[in-house]
């Protein structure tokens, strides 16, 4: 992922100056968390199943080489081939050169973030490949020429308004905000599509070890379809998507559902055994399966390893009052939100370092989070590698040193008060400052800040009586 | 507990209630007092390093941690912050931040165990229900973040208010819904953190109120600060003040 050419502060100013997609963002990600909300108060098992669901995480990432080494065997039994791909490029090269060696012209694909997250789409198109998303929402984003601003919505800051003037635009039809009609000018597209396309590509939501199954989890059924109507499907594999057993498979898409959506299911849950066998009237020819590392196995021996629990329901982004207010642009990364922030640094590097420091650690994304990923405590753990390797400005660190030291020494404390008192007294107008100096001067564009008070609790408490 | 026998409670008073809204310090103290509990204020006190370490500043919040747990370790009995996000830091935080202290990882656990936020402390230490208190106002409430998800301060101060004379309570829409405080990160993300603290306040003037109650001072500066950028008449209490009210 390139960064991008604005700065991440440059972006907020932008996603800030436009109240209707904010207002679109804001709607619909908290139509989502409500709808969390009800599903899981719905689930009498939940807190159990949130549980278990986090022990499999675990013991399948503490455990990880031995379950991909199953995975893989038994994708090969089944007669899929299986590509190692340490980083992106590798991924992409691979993928072109089966697209290459089978004739491919047209490549139908499903939402996949992971494929986003390596840009494999332009890198196809590249080499003269036609790829068209079946997602509706990615379906709009290609059309557009934009980008996903959330990883189950990707339409999320669009408006029905917004969609019409895209197909009005760009299919030749006349305009239409109706939803209905605008999903059937997308079916007609979309279905001409399925069954021209040589090659399918999605991602993997799970892989099961034990089996080698994947699944792929969709509301629109066109993974089923890019999966089984093209000769060749390709599921690229973020590393660390597997569940060992099937009845583990289970808990995790009740979760995933409930925590994306609010739906009990998804409503296509398919789970793939290898390419079409000798006696099958449907599937493709050919199943290859990329499990892509692209930065993964380093955070899995890091102190964020907890990040890679993930499984990329959304919900998170869905509770987060920043990403309420910025929206999934702004963060520059195809991994917005709390869970994006945490991941963005150290998949795609320094670039992305402001991210952890986008959060209040109001802590509503722990809440939601059906694995408990502990996201506030990452991101705090986050900033405070990055001050260990001392990437913040100058003047944070001799602030945060004069403020540890004059704390550590309760003389010097007391004169500090007394020194804000004295300040107070010549500068505040009524009790308040209305403007602040230097690095503080944020905090006084949007409010004012109080004046210290006179007298101080530690000097009333000494002399009660001039209270 | 009785109230036949005094007992001692060690006040934390943080340094935002020491520095710029000490009518909260009073309030607990004065709360305490009348629920048979003498308070100590140990002056050697300063700031318990939560800006620090939500910075990301590991080693000044350590000594600042290691500060706070010399001021109270010959101390006795509970102490009291009238803070959710102080007694997060402390509670949770400091036995995590210490662990591999050789000398204070113990005492942080000691500190941790004997910690308690204000309405914490008043309901479920001292198994108070009604402080006694008469407030004339129109009020709504803001559970402040860590203690809502950190310390599940919840029911504590909802109890404590509704057994307030005189108080009408309307509804926050959205309460649970971050002010956008967030300690540095309302400098150093501001335009993120100002625009958190306009839907905030929007949704305080249509609840109607016209008090708003919160248990932190740094939420009450910044939604206070906002209110009166606005013009708004809106006052911001914290619950110590409204629970020690008695006119």
């Amino acid at each position: 992922m390139a960064a991008t050419e604005l700065s991440f502060y440059d972006r907020i100013s932008d996603a800030l100056a436009n109240p209707d997609g904010q207002l679109a963002i804001a709607a619909g990600a908290r139509a989502k968390y409500d709808n969390r909300a009800r599903a899981m108060s719905e689930f009498p098992s939940m807190e159990i199943t949130r549980d278990r669901a986090r022990s499999i995480r675990a013991q399948t990432l503490s455990q990880l080489d031995k379950f991909l080494a199953e995975f893989a065997d038994n994708v090969e039994a089944l007669g899929g081939h299986i590509f190692w791909a340490k980083d992106a490029q590798e991924c992409n090269q691979y993928i072109n050169e089966i697209a290459k060696a089978k004739d491919v012209q047209l490549v139908a694909k499903a939402k996949s973030m992971l494929t986003e997250e390596i840009s494999l789409n332009q890198s196809l198109e590249a080499s003269g490949i036609d790829v068209v998303e079946t997602d509706l929402g990615e379906f709009i984003v290609q059309l557009s020429g934009d980008k996903p601003s959330h990883i189950i919505a990707p339409i999320l800051h669009m408006t029905r308004e917004d969609v019409g003037n895209v197909f009005k635009e760009k299919l030749n039809v006349p305009f239409s905000d109706d939803p209905a009609t605008l999903n059937a000018i997308a079916r007609a597209h979309m279905r001409e599509i399925f069954l021209k396309a040589d090659m399918g590509i999605s991602g993997v939501n799970f892989g099961v070890s034990e089996s080698g199954a994947i699944c792929l989890v969709t509301n629109e059924g066109n993974g089923r379809l890019i999966s089984t109507a093209p000769r060749i499907h390709v599921a690229v594999m973020g590393m660390e998507r597997l569940v060992p057993t099937l009845a583990d498979l289970s808990i995790m898409l009740q979760l995933l559902a409930r925590s994306a959506t609010g739906q009990k299911l998804s409503v296509y849950s398919n789970i793939l055994c290898g390419p079409r066998r000798k006696n099958e009237s449907d599937g493709p020819e050919e199943l290859h399966i990329v499990i892509l590392d692209n930065g993964r196995s380093e955070i899995l021996g890091s102190a964020l390893s907890e990040i890679l629990y993930c499984i990329r329901c959304g919900a998170c982004l869905n509770a987060c009052p920043v990403f309420h207010t910025i929206g999934g642009h702004a963060y520059g990364s195809v991994y917005p939100g709390p869970v994006g922030s945490v991941l963005s640094p150290l998949l795609f590097g320094d670039p992305w370092n402001p991210l952890p420091h986008a959060s209040s650690l109001c802590g509503a994304c722990k809440e939601v989070c059906p694995v408990d990923i502990d996201l506030p405590g990452l991101l705090l753990k986050s900033r405070s590698q990055q001050i260990a390797k001392g990437k913040s400005p100058l003047w944070m660190q001799l602030s945060q040193w004069i403020y540890a030291i004059t704390s550590c020494n309760p003389i010097l404390f007391g004169l500090a008060l007394r020194s804000g008192q004295v300040v107070s007294r010549l500068l505040a107008n009524d009790g308040w400052f209305t403007t602040l100096p230097g690095p503080l001067q944020g905090w006084s564009i949007h409010r004012d800040f109080p004046a210290l008070a006179q007298k101080s609790f530690r000097q009333l408490w000494d002399k009660p009586s001039q209270d | 507990m009785t109230k036949t026998k005094k007992s001692i409670a060690q006040l934390l008073v943080t340094c935002m209630v020491d520095a710029i809204r000490p009518q909260v310090g009073t309030a607990v103290k004065t709360i305490l007092n009348k629920n048979g509990c003498e308070v100590e204020f140990p002056k050697q006190q300063t700031c318990c390093g939560q800006p620090a370490f939500n910075a990301g500043f590991l080693k000044q919040a350590r000594a600042m941690a290691r500060h706070t747990i010399d001021v109270f370790t010959n101390t006795s009995g509970p102490v009291v912050v009238p803070s959710g996000s102080c007694t997060d830091m402390i509670v949770h935080h400091y036995p995590e931040l210490l662990k591999s202290d050789p000398v204070y990882s113990s005492k942080a656990k000691k500190l941790s165990d004997r910690t308690y936020e204000f309405t914490q402390f008043l309901v479920d230490k001292l198994g108070l229900t009604n402080v006694g208190a008469k407030y004339n106002g129109n009020a709504t409430y803001h559970p402040c973040c860590h203690g809502l998800r950190n310390l599940n301060l919840v029911q504590q101060p909802s109890t404590l208010l509704d057994n307030v004379a005189n108080l009408e309570q309307v509804v926050l829409p959205c309460a649970e819904e971050c002010c956008g405080f967030g300690g540095l990160f309302s400098v150093r993300m501001s335009e993120i953190s100002g625009a958190m603290l306009d839907k905030k306040l929007s949704h305080i003037e249509d609840s109607g109120a016209n008090v708003l109650i919160a248990g932190d001072v740094g939420c009450i500066i910044h939604m206070q600060g906002g209110l009166r950028r606005r013009g708004s008449n809106i006052q911001v209490k914290h619950i110590a003040e409204i629970l020690n009210g008695c006119d």
